[in-house]
């Protein structure tokens, strides 16, 4: 990162790797496109503009991208997904629907590089054919709305977008679209019904998959923001080459957004693998508060499952089978699955011993009753029926069995819901049984089994 | 493997291989085995949301062996083994595939079951007693099945809105709704009127109308129907009865040539409520809210009841004897040629056939039928309301119904006509008749179930059964061959027409042996050509394409199109 200075106290941390943060915090930075174009901006547009669209798709399958959204799933895989024989028009979306909890990573792009973004959407859309792209951006970001339309007016002055773009003949128009406030609109197939302009209700899969049936039934592509920059950076460097950062099969870098009990809480461009929790934790944020204990993480978004501090987790298979504590947990996609959680959104929550356990899966539960767009049944009544539950535990008014319907209620949810936000509502709530199960049932009383807890019942009761 | 033919898969479903043409869904492959699939969203003629979740099934593939690996080897029946997916689908969207295993029982299955009623039931207000689904719900026939048989919610239920007017027709009850959609569906894709959807969002979500609109449109009732629980219903039929009490009778909608399917609810001869019946070459699933509404006349004060005779300038009650007498008395001293026959194209074939009979023996000069004709709305409601006048041209031979009625009237004018028989018809109000012509008559004789201005002027008049009171055959728009089957008695001395007609050939000399609809049909198939070889029982509760008219039902015609766009299954 030579000849970059960042603003004080912004100063990026001797482990980060920064690629797709490279301007962020930078002195001298602003989003407008001549500062872009002062460093560089744009000539990987151009170097891809020059190459066979194959070719591109080719470099991204090579570059092992997967997708920083939260599912992971290789990107040029996906981008491969659109029917050789399409007749119809392709449209790719930028999902900037930031909306996980714990995850704040699209927005500083979109507020401070923008034209980082627009430059590999542009590159994303001349691979797959789409002369169309939506941006679409939560509710919650009006500042970033308006940041990016000035950037797509500057683009298109630029001639960057709009027809014939740098002479290549390649025509494209990407288009702001803002959400409404709903973070089932992150969901790709809600993300989409809610830009046709109807309510964000997914679709099933089969048979809407979004790279054959998806904006207006036609073959569409939904990547993350942060993905749809890497793919600037792939075409920079080459796949290959982009490859070698990272670790096998989780290459590249990824934006650490550590919120809770630490120090100094924070967003962190890391090589995916090459960190570890504890490193995250100590190096990165500066270590946990003083005088406390690590009791808990949720490492990739709050969807994700929480991993306890004592635990030990067994990674790999056979001879490579090793042991691992929470600190020595690399930070990539497989092995946090291979924990039993997920890298999801890149959204680490780090909780402390001070933290009751109950009060935080009711947090979440709140998050997800609130959420829930009820369109299928499991979800629909099973989010707020958790709420409800530890709503109570965190009143004093549960029994412990109590925790034992709490977790059937999420497993009665968990693989039977259109979309992922069966999983995403009902993985916290089985985690923390699963992990706190005695600290819950030490948040409940024994003597309330089978008592009327509520005053609707007490009535129904009384008139029997 | 055993013999395949190219569109066809093998499916094992709990254990036993099938075949199935490529693209069928898997509730419907498991439904055609006898392995019904519990759903709520689902339905055939209305795209899948999958929302329900409650037709979630366990299903299996071949396993993919790893790289280098054996492949799986074929059993005896020639099927490979089924490697079971931990993850169940949904059998209403899922299609079958080749060598796929479905499971409609065992644990995963039956787990998905009740942990969806148990969700559905958790902010359901269990108010069965005082609702109207209560017998039909699909909830309670699926928690007597599926459920778990106890709830362990023990939190405060959601409260939504009760008793909402969605519309002039249709009542909604928010906390009783699951939610399927189906409602909202229909009025999308089927009648064009997409004024319902839902508000709000996760367990508080609300069904809802529009604002400043309303659920009025002529196919409202519909959504009754396919609401598979207490949440949508009719105004008309709410609080009415109780549905386990009633008896349905399978017969046909008759205020238009669509001749739309219907059941008919009745108990103790009365009827409660008239709902479209299942028939996928007539009105698929649906009936106009006008049609099915059109019943309470039938048991009103003003029905005939009793054969009634005019003396002296006002009607007297008499016996049907006494009627058929007076009225043989009144015709004996004219000529054919004096006599005017209008019967009606609401009449059954069977009806049609005996008054040709009556036509022929009296040598009557004229007989016509009183044409109806309306606008078609598009959907199932035909331009002719009148439901028979296909069979008006097959069995009473007329080629061009209602086009002689001026014929008559002049007649009339000029005297040539003395007598009119008057069957089933309203000639004053329905036929144009005015009362000054019809008082130049000799002899008026008018039957028809509900007293009127022309029964007002007869001579005599003869209570006969209406629709629901009779049996018989018609022959809708398309030339389809359907039967009335007859739901309640009619009241007093009412006779079913077929009786009514029977009787005056009988009292104007002509015997005959005729005691039942079906032995009329037995002689209509043997004298008319189309009707050659057919019985009764043929024709069915669904009925059987007779002649071609070239005409169509258009709100088929978009549900053929929907099912071949793959959008429904129809």
């Amino acid at each position: 990162m030579g000849g970059i200075t960042y603003k004080r106290g912004r100063e990026p941390h001797g482990k980060e790797h920064r690629v797709i943060f490279r301007n962020i915090d930078r002195e001298g930075w602003d989003p407008g496109i001549e500062t872009y174009l002062k460093d560089g901006g744009y000539d990987q547009l151009k170097k891809a503009l020059g190459m066979e669209r194959a070719a591109i798709t080719e470099e991204v399958k090579k570059s092992g991208l997967r997708g920083r959204g939260g599912a992971g799933f290789p990107c040029g895989v996906k981008w491969t997904f659109i029917p050789p024989n399409n007749t119809k028009p392709v449209y790719l979306i930028c999902n900037a629907d930031e909306s996980e909890p714990g995850t704040f990573k699209d927005r500083y792009i979109l507020h401070q590089d923008p034209h980082q973004l627009i430059e590999g959407m542009t590159i994303a859309c001349f691979a797959v054919g789409a002369k169309l792209a939506y941006i679409y951006i939560r509710e919650e970001f009006p500042e970033a709305a308006k940041i990016v339309e000035k950037a797509i007016a500057e683009a298109h002055a630029k001639g960057f977008l709009g027809k014939n773009i740098q002479g290549s003949g390649f025509d494209l128009e990407i288009y702001v679209h803002r959400g409404a406030g709903a973070y089932i609109c992150g969901e790709e197939t809600g993300l989409i019904e809610s830009l046709e302009g109807k309510r964000p209700y997914p679709r099933i899969k089969p048979p809407y998959f979004p790279a054959a049936m998806g904006l207006y039934l036609c073959p569409t592509i939904v990547n993350n923001v942060e993905t749809l920059c890497h793919v600037k950076h792939i075409i920079g460097m080459g796949g290959e080459e982009y490859a070698k950062t990272g670790t096998k099969n989780n290459t590249g870098t990824r934006i650490l957004c550590v919120s809770g009990d630490v120090q100094k809480p924070g967003y962190f461009e890391v090589e995916v693998g090459k960190v570890t929790m504890g490193e995250v934790i100590n190096d990165l944020c500066g270590g946990l508060k003083p005088g406390r204990e690590l009791k808990a993480v949720i490492p990739g978004g709050s969807s994700a499952k929480v991993l306890r501090a004592d635990e030990i987790y067994t990674v790999g298979r056979g001879d490579d089978a090793r042991k691992l504590t929470i600190w020595d947990i690399p930070m990539d996609f497989d092995t946090m699955a291979a924990c039993g959680s997920m890298a999801g959104s890149g959204g680490v929550i780090v909780m402390d011993d001070s933290r009751s356990m109950s009060w935080v899966l009711n947090n979440l539960n709140n998050f997800y009753a609130h959420e829930s767009c009820g369109q299928c049944t499991p979800c629909r009544e099973g989010s707020l029926w958790m709420k409800k539950i530890t709503d109570r535990v965190v009143a004093g008014k549960a029994s412990p069995s109590d925790i034992d319907t709490l977790y059937g209620v999420a497993k009665n949810i968990d693989g039977r819901t259109i979309c992922a936000f069966g999983e995403a509502c009902s993985w916290p709530t089985e985690s923390f049984v699963e992990k706190f199960r005695d600290e819950l049932i030490g948040d409940t009383k024994p003597e309330l089994e089978g008592a009327i807890v509520n005053a609707e019942t007490l009535t129904a009761a009384a008139s029997l | 493997m055993s013999e395949v033919k190219p569109d066809l898969v093998d499916v094992q479903i709990d254990g036993v291989w099938h075949q199935f043409p490529k693209g069928t869904r898997l509730i419907e492959a498991c439904r055609q085995v006898g392995a019904e699939v519990p759903h709520y969203c689902y339905h055939p003629k209305l795209t899948s949301p999958g929302n329900c979740r409650m037709c979630l099934v366990e299903t299996g593939m071949p396993p993919r062996p790893m790289p280098g690996a054996e492949p799986p080897q074929p059993d005896e029946s020639g099927h490979l083994p089924i490697s079971w997916i931990p993850r169940p689908v949904i059998a209403c969207a899922n299609t079958v595939a080749p060598n796929m295993g479905v499971r409609t029982t065992g644990p995963i299955t039956e787990e998905c079951r009740k942990g969806v009623m148990e969700f559905l039931l958790a902010n359901h207000p269990l108010d069965c007693p005082i609702c109207d689904q209560a017998g039909e719900c699909t909830l309670q026939e699926y928690s007597v099945e599926h459920g778990k048989g106890e709830s362990r919610f023990r939190e405060k239920k959601v409260k939504k809105p009760k008793n909402v007017d969605v519309g002039p027709r249709v009542r909604l009850d928010d906390e009783r709704c699951v939610m399927c959609s189906r409602c909202i569906r229909f009025t999308d894709e089927i009648a064009d009127d997409p004024v319902l959807g839902f508000t709000d969002r996760g367990s508080h979500t609300v069904l809802t109308v529009y604002p400043g609109r309303e659920l009025a449109n002529n196919y409202s009732l519909n959504t009754v129907d396919i609401c598979p629980v207490g949440a949508l219903t009719s105004n008309d039929f709410r609080f009415q009865m109780r549905v386990w009490f009633m008896r349905e009778t399978n017969t046909i909608d008759v205020n238009c040539a669509t001749g739309c399917n219907v059941t008919v609810y009745s108990r103790q001869n009365k009827i409660y409520r008239v709902v479209p019946r299942q028939n996928n070459d007539v009105n698929s699933d649906w009936m106009p809210d006008s049609h099915r509404l059109n019943f309470h006349w039938i048991d009103s004060d003003a029905r005939l009841t009793d054969p009634m005779v005019k003396e002296n300038g006002k009607h007297r009650v008499a016996t049907w004897s006494e009627a058929l007498a007076k009225t043989a008395e009144k015709l004996a001293p004219l000529s054919g040629s004096e006599i005017a026959v209008i019967a009606s194209a609401r009449m059954t074939n069977e009806e049609l056939f005996l008054v040709n009979r009556l036509v022929k023996q009296i040598g009557a000069g004229h007989v016509e039928i009183v044409p109806r004709m309306g606008e078609a709305d598009g959907y199932l409601i035909s331009a002719d309301r009148n439901p028979n006048t296909n069979g008006v041209k097959l069995v009473l031979g007329l080629a061009n119904p209602g086009s002689g009625l001026d014929r008559v009237k002049s007649g009339i004018e000029e005297g040539r006509i003395k007598a009119v028989l008057c069957l089933q018809e309203n000639l004053v109000e329905d036929g144009g008749f005015s009362p000054e012509l019809l008082g130049k008559l000799d002899f008026l004789l008018a039957t028809y179930p509900l007293a009127n201005p022309t029964t007002g002027l007869a001579d005599v008049v003869l209570p006969g059964a209406c629709w629901a009171e009779k049996s018989g055959t018609m022959i809708n728009v398309t030339g389809r061959l359907q039967r009335l089957n007859k739901a309640v008695d009619g009241p007093g001395q009412t006779l079913e027409p077929w009786e009514i007609v029977r009787d005056l050939i009988q009292a104007l000399g002509g015997g005959n042996g005729i005691y039942s609809v079906t032995e009329i049909f037995k002689q209509l198939a043997a004298e008319v050509a189309a009707f050659k070889g057919l019985s009764w029982g043929q024709i069915g509760d669904l009925g059987l394409p007779l002649i071609e008219t070239g005409e169509t039902i258009p709100a088929l015609e978009r549900e053929k199109q929907r099912k071949a766009a793959g959008l429904i299954v129809g």
